[in-house]
């Protein structure tokens, strides 16, 4: 059985641990194993906490996917902040247009199978990221 | 407010973290623990993230910060209990934790405390 997908709010700290926990319950549902739980989950976790802090807020969608014989979560955040002038640039290690290690965007990409970022300055980001069970 | 509990033994603080923590209540654990490290005149920090399902680069951050500001304050810290899958996304995550002591459980993590003291003593002539 699939469920449909769950929208939450990301507008404060607090939403950040409602995401994992979202994550969590849906990566032990379609039966991740353990260490792609934990790299889905932190993944998340990167990417809500930039929606909040460097988006000014915004929303994250989870849900399971199907392709084929293949099931997985996928999840899209969504804000409308400043928007990322240089895509490349912020996915590099390292780099920051904040207080953080720069390791959340180019972290979250390597932990997931799937991941597409669409960002307009002035306008938004949304990153879309998806991890199929083996 | 919600805070994680930090406990004395000896000279030595244990914080066991049971909670999913959100990004402030890790950064009043990182103040609180250097707060304590002074007026309890800590020698080590024992860390136990046992129960912490993900560690995530502000975490990681947190983590490193303490590890920093002990060792200006005289202090050792040592990270325990790491789940091997937390691990193992930490280093595809980028983040390797250089300078942060590790071991294996709480045991080990007093132990390697033990030895450093000593050692901290010998150098001092006493």
């Amino acid at each position: 059985m699939s469920s449909g997908p769950v929208a939450l709010s990301l507008q404060a700290q607090e939403d950040v641990v409602l995401v994992r926990q979202t994550v969590r319950s849906l990566a032990v549902k379609i039966g991740l194993n353990l260490v792609d739980q934990t790299k889905i989950i932190t993944a998340a976790s990167e990417l809500a906490r930039n929606t909040v802090v460097y988006g000014g807020g915004g929303k994250v969608t989870v849900e399971e996917v199907t392709k084929g014989p293949r099931v997985g979560i996928r999840m899209t955040f969504e804000d409308a902040g400043p928007g990322i002038a240089d895509i490349e640039r912020a996915l590099t290690d390292g780099y920051t247009s904040g207080g953080g290690l720069g390791l959340g965007l180019g972290g979250a990409k390597r932990l997931s199978d799937e991941f597409v970022i669409d960002s307009t300055p002035g306008v938004g980001t949304k990153v879309t990221i998806a991890r199929w069970k083996p | 407010m919600e805070r994680i509990p930090i406990l004395r033994i000896g000279r030595v603080l244990l914080v066991t973290i049971q909670v999913d923590m959100h990004d402030r209540l890790a950064m009043s654990l990182q103040d609180d623990l250097t707060a304590r490290i002074v007026s309890d005149q800590a020698a080590g920090v024992l860390i136990d993230i046992s129960a912490l399902d993900i560690v995530d680069s502000f975490i990681g951050r947190m983590l490193g910060n303490i590890a920093s500001m002990a060792r200006i304050l005289d202090a050792e810290t040592v990270v325990v209990g790491m789940q091997p899958s937390v691990a193992i996304t930490l280093v595809e995550l980028g983040l390797s934790l250089p300078g942060i002591r590790t071991a294996l459980n709480v045991d080990r993590g007093m132990d390697l405390l033990r030895v450093s003291e000593d050692e901290g003593e010998r150098k001092a002539g006493t």
